[in-house]
């Protein structure tokens, strides 16, 4: 049993139980759980183990051995920890943990490694699948062949056709799986429907025209050997590639033009003179994204002010929030005054507002032409509050002042409040002015319980999102650079940019960037937090 | 916003002093720390000008900051209550007042918000919900027992929090498509999903802080109800949640009003526009040129803020400290 209690519950270990103290307590614990408890035990054990059954079946049927077996042995851990009397601890911390390495561990670990691949656009499959896409994409219908009666059939949402040969043989297939010669049934010659698969009928068939026409069924495992396609849902035709694939060379060649592409290990097939044919598929690529975020050109200029101005955003945040909270927390702090509740409501209302809307009202009250701010409180004057690279950066320490102030006004009251009235009796009567009092004594005290709050604040604002992308979206654009980054953007909304937005999403770069912000943020919370027990040797 | 999370290492005092300044002094033993109890003093004549340097500087202060606060505030309400939707029409505050906007918002076929309302409400309450009872079990623990490895947690779940999810917004967006494909139901594009995502920060700062407040409950509580024959899991449920329930309350406000704030996770993970949150619908609809109805959003946006800020104030009011007194015999 490790629930000794200490009566104060201090860091210090306490001292180890004794065998017979450890099964008396084992034997409380056990007489003390009813039999209610121990049915709503199985209850949820069981719901959980069905789960993870069906869970794993399903993964097994995807072929997905690895994941599998890992849902397997957590299964049997969380078994194997709430049916034991031991596990005290893990019973209360299993639940939480278990979210957290799914969605915070692995999810971190994961983005390191895609930061090492050339994940993105044209680059988000296997090989095999790269080549049937780019076969499939040449696709052109064989001149003089046969058409071949088809169907088609629906099984769980996918499509596939059930095609009747000019033999009268009936086969089956989608656009993942060749055709398969089944016995179908048959009306007038042609096979109109089979065991498995739902025919569609003629509204259907009008619904999903768009599906039905792009579908191509691959004549066979050989992907040369073409396509069955159908342009009406009642006849297919042949079509083959015109782009044929040697699996023994690992080249694709274009039969048009004779060109000759080959696997060179950049992840798509390369003809001689560098041309690519895309889609290509996902590769390791080790430090290139590293070595191309720095040493580009193009990508290390905005790489390089994206940094600066995340650091002066986050610091000058951090510093213009506390400071204007202080102040007014001590404006307030005056007992002597009255309606100061009335004051602090209103005053913390920003903090209240969630920060999108505050952020997205802040940008319509900023444009150029017709916010309230140029056109009203400025006369018709026409500030490009969020259009010119300067003023954008102005404008967005406003807001998070705006956004930021009253959570440190909350704050610093408390800090102000906790702090003894006798120190400042104390120094009073030493001769000490209320100036000295303040920066001497009061100021060093509410810095020690401030300053966690600081770096947490500092922490929050180097990846405050919300703001940068209401207001300026990162805007004003740079024109100059190949990613769609702009003159406010912080390093966290360039990873957004670049990995979800724009043409082209390039996952491996973004990653890449993301492992550099967790690189910073490392060493920044580790000297930070390095500094801040210097402060607290101060008490 | 500015960090909304406390952080490990706060004196629980120093909530409690943030709190205090919402408790109504009247209806508490004893005045707030610091400050001075009042001496009956003959009265003085006024004097504008000792007023001014005592306590009217502050007022001025004061209603300078009150109209920093309030001006996109009032700015808003005044928009939402335009009929005309340009944004040009919305600079005179006040100058028409009707419900037109709030009508259109509400009805306008291409405009699902009241689903986006739904969804923000569902996804946020349910994560609030859910962060709270796995952090207070998490908090139980670190709190109450003894264990290998515990001082590592603790400072892991700090070390873990300084990186925030929305950093690996690329490698849980693969992810939850991968899930996706396997079982559609808590993959991409639902909820579930999302809130899963979610409850990974769930172990996270406010554990620690539940944790502090967690250890002013006297042990001798338990002890007691353990003597009287009481296990861990009836001490916990029964006991310990009721005395801690400001921190509780304290906990699920600040996940709630993150999630309701959450964009990047949910506009990457929510596809159809049925699916989103008012955080990622909302942003949308502005940041589209050709939709000019700039009074439409806004009342969009006073109803969408509306449930926040009243959960706001009035959570701040309920949270008061000295429950466990009283409670040990």
């Amino acid at each position: 049993m490790s629930t000794t209690i200490d009566d104060e519950v201090t860091a210090e270990t306490p001292k180890k139980p004794t065998k017979r103290q450890r099964q008396a307590a084992g034997v409380a614990e056990a007489a003390s759980g009813g039999v209610k408890m121990l049915l709503v035990k199985v209850l949820m054990l069981g719901i959980v183990d069905a789960i993870a059954v069906y869970a794993i079946f399903i993964l097994i049927s995807s072929e997905q051995w690895l994941v599998a077996a890992i849902v397997g042995v957590v299964t049997a851990i969380v078994n194997w920890i709430y049916f034991s009397r031991t596990k005290l601890p893990a019973k209360y911390l299993t639940p939480g943990v278990i979210f957290l390495v799914v969605f915070q561990v692995f999810v971190l670990v994961y983005t390191g490694y895609i930061a090492f691949t050339n994940y993105g656009t044209g680059h988000n499959g296997s090989k095999e699948q790269a080549v049937s896409s780019l076969m499939s994409s040449a696709l052109e219908r064989v001149p003089d062949s046969p058409t071949y009666e088809v169907t088609v059939v629906d099984q769980l949402g996918e499509l596939g056709l059930l095609v009747t040969d000019p033999d009268g043989e009936a086969s089956v297939g989608t656009s993942d799986s060749p055709l398969t010669e089944v016995d179908a049934e048959m009306e007038g010659g042609k096979a109109v429907a089979v065991d498995g698969w739902t025919t569609l009928n003629f509204a259907d068939v009008i619904a999903r025209t768009d599906e039905i026409t792009e579908l191509a069924v691959p004549f066979s495992d050989d992907p040369n050997d073409g396509a069955i396609r159908t342009p009406d849902g009642s006849s297919g035709y042949l079509y083959l590639s015109n782009l044929e694939y040697d699996a023994a060379a690992g080249t694709m060649t274009n039969l048009s033009t004779g060109t000759v592409y080959t696997d060179l290990g950049t992840g798509a097939f390369t003809s001689d003179d560098g041309q690519q044919l895309l889609p290509g598929w996902q590769i390791v690529v080790g430090f290139d994204n590293f070595v191309r975020a720095v040493t580009d050109e193009r990508l290390a200029g905005p790489l390089f002010y994206v940094t600066l101005w995340t650091f002066a955003f986050a610091l000058i945040s951090v510093a213009s929030t506390f400071f204007l909270g202080l102040f007014l927390a001590i404006v307030f702090n005056d007992l002597r005054m009255r309606g100061r509740k009335y004051y602090r409501v209103l005053m913390i209302l920003p903090y209240a507002v969630p920060s999108f809307l505050s952020a997205l009202v802040w940008a319509g009250m900023m444009n150029e032409s017709f916010g309230f701010i140029n056109q009203v409180l400025l006369g018709g004057a026409s500030v490009p509050w969020l259009t010119d690279p300067v003023v954008a950066k102005i404008s967005v320490l406003v807001v998070n002042l705006w956004l930021g102030f009253p959570y440190m006004f909350l704050v610093c009251t408390g800090a102000l409040q906790s702090i003894p009235e006798e120190l400042q009796e104390a120094a009073t009567v030493d001769g000490a002015r209320p100036w000295a009092v303040f920066r001497l004594i009061k100021l060093p005290l509410l810095l020690v319980s401030v300053a966690p709050l600081l770096i947490a604040s500092f922490a929050f604002n180097f990846n405050n999102f919300n703001v940068i992308y209401m207001l300026t979206d990162g805007g004003p654009r740079d024109s100059n650079a190949p990613i769609p980054v702009g003159f406010t953007d912080i390093l966290i909304s360039m990873v957004y940019k670049v990995a979800f937005t724009g043409q082209s999403r390039d996952y491996g770069l973004a990653s890449a960037y993301s492992i550099i912000i967790f690189i910073v943020v490392a060493v920044i919370s580790v000297i930070a937090f390095r500094r801040t027990k210097s402060l607290e040797e101060l008490n | 916003m500015a960090a909304q999370q406390p952080v490990s290492g706060t004196p629980i005092g120093l909530v409690a002093g943030e709190i205090d300044e919402f408790a109504d002094a009247s209806t508490r033993a004893s005045a707030a720390i610091g400050d001075a109890p009042r001496r009956i003093q003959p009265r003085r004549p006024f004097n504008f000008g000792r007023w001014f340097a005592a306590t009217g500087w502050r007022h001025v202060v004061g209603v300078v900051m009150v109209a920093f606060s309030l001006f996109p505030i009032i700015f808003v309400i005044s928009s939402s209550l335009n009929p005309r939707g340009t944004l040009t029409g919305s600079n005179a505050l006040f100058s028409k007042i009707g419900l037109d906007s709030y009508v259109r918002i509400l009805t306008d076929p291409q405009v699902p918000f009241t689903t986006w309302f739904g969804n923000t409400l569902l996804i946020s309450g349910i994560t609030a919900v859910a962060t709270v009872f796995l952090g207070a079990l998490a908090a139980y623990s670190f709190s109450r027992m003894r264990f290998t490895g515990r001082r590592f947690g603790l400072i892991s779940i700090v070390v873990v929090q300084m990186f925030p999810q929305l950093l690996a917004v690329v490698a849980i967006f693969l992810l939850m498509s991968a899930i996706g494909d396997w079982f559609p139901a808590i993959g991409l594009n639902t909820h579930v999903g999302l809130i899963m995502v979610y409850l990974g920060g769930a172990l996270g700062v406010n554990t620690y802080l539940m944790y502090g407040f967690f250890n002013t409950v006297p042990a001798s509580i338990d002890e007691a109800a353990k003597i009287d024959g009481a296990g861990h899991a009836r001490i916990f449920f029964t006991i310990i949640l009721r005395l801690v329930a400001p921190i509780l309350a304290v906990v699920a406000l600040l996940s709630f009003i993150a999630s309701v704030n959450e964009f990047v996770v949910a506009s990457v993970l929510l596809i159809d526009t049925e699916q989103q949150t008012l955080a990622v619908g909302l942003t949308k609809l502005v940041s589209n040129p050709r939709y000019a109805d700039w009074s439409a959003f806004s009342a969009g946006a006073v109803i969408a803020a509306l449930p926040v800020v009243a959960l706001f104030l009035f959570l701040q009011k309920y949270i008061v400290g000295g429950l466990t007194a009283g409670a040990v015999k």
